[in-house]
């Protein structure tokens, strides 16, 4: 691939994954779950893009299986079992948008001069690495092994709770 | 110019600080987790640039446990808010005020 195109890509994916990001938690035509839903994924499928471009290739799958695949799916379950049309009666409240706002623009200010201040990535070499499977995986069993393996009984301990929080009653 | 690590954590910066506003702005349950989901997605794009740029795999090991982490979180956390809206009927922080004074 070529620089400029890998350039132009950057610049596309970008946009696609802030742009939606910002239809996700304000948009301004529908205040639909449904739809804040369905901005995520595009948003998640910017991300993959970037993912792509940065050669991390297996987590770019990974992120579009797991957060566009089962995390949505999960999202739109629960949304279907509420009541939605609550949502679009509610009147926005004017502290929340104020204070949102300041913060926001106060947290990125500091992200922004941080990085104007440190520049990193100035003087590092192109780029080599691949993140292809087989490297990940070797990583993940070796280095990684005890945390891999707590994770999976994190997962366990997170399918039990769910089942248990999501019984009518506990006896 | 090309683009380089400071392109890859602009983005993440704006994209966290999107997730941030979400967060306090709007005030439906599941909007808020999606906010979360943004701002976790904003963590791993830098994870994986700094790993990049960096020359290790460990950042986008990183990034793995990462996404793990939040599929668990979420399928805890959207049981809850279902729970949640068995008996209170309702998806709301504004209505959700028992600890308030």
């Amino acid at each position: 691939m070529s620089v400029a195109l890998a350039d132009l890509l950057f610049y596309l994916f970008a946009a696609l994954t802030l742009v939606c990001g910002a239809l996700v938690v304000a948009n301004p035509f529908s205040r639909n779950p449904v739809t804040s839903a369905m901005f995520l994924v595009l948003t998640i499928v910017g991300l993959a893009g970037l993912f792509v471009l940065l050669h991390a290739f297996f987590l770019a799958a990974v992120q579009v299986l797991v957060y566009a695949g089962a995390v949505m799916v999960l999202f739109l379950f629960v949304i279907m079992l509420l009541d939605l049309k609550e949502e679009e009666r509610r009147r926005i409240r004017a502290f929340g948008l104020v204070a949102g706002l300041v913060s926001v623009g106060a947290i990125f200010g500091i992200f922004l001069k941080a990085l104007l201040e440190t520049r990193p990535g100035r003087e590092l070499p192109a780029p080599t690495l691949e993140g292809t499977t087989a490297p990940l995986g070797k990583l993940l069993f070796t280095e990684y092994l005890l945390p891999f393996e707590i994770v999976s009984v994190l997962l366990l301990v997170a399918i039990v709770g769910v089942i248990l929080l999501s019984k009518r009653e506990i006896k | 110019m090309t683009v380089g690590l400071e392109h890859y954590l602009v983005v993440s910066a704006a994209l966290f600080a999107l997730g941030l506003f979400g967060v306090i702005a709007r005030r439906n349950l599941l909007i808020l987790y999606m906010s979360l989901e943004l701002m976790l997605n904003a963590a791993n794009l830098a994870l994986v640039a700094f790993s990049r740029f960096n020359q290790s795999l460990n950042g986008q090991v990183m990034v793995f446990f990462v996404i793990t982490v939040a599929a668990a979180e979420v399928a805890v956390g959207l049981a809850l808010i279902v729970a949640l809206y068995r008996t209170r009927r309702t998806a709301h922080v504004e209505d959700l005020t028992t600890l308030k004074l």
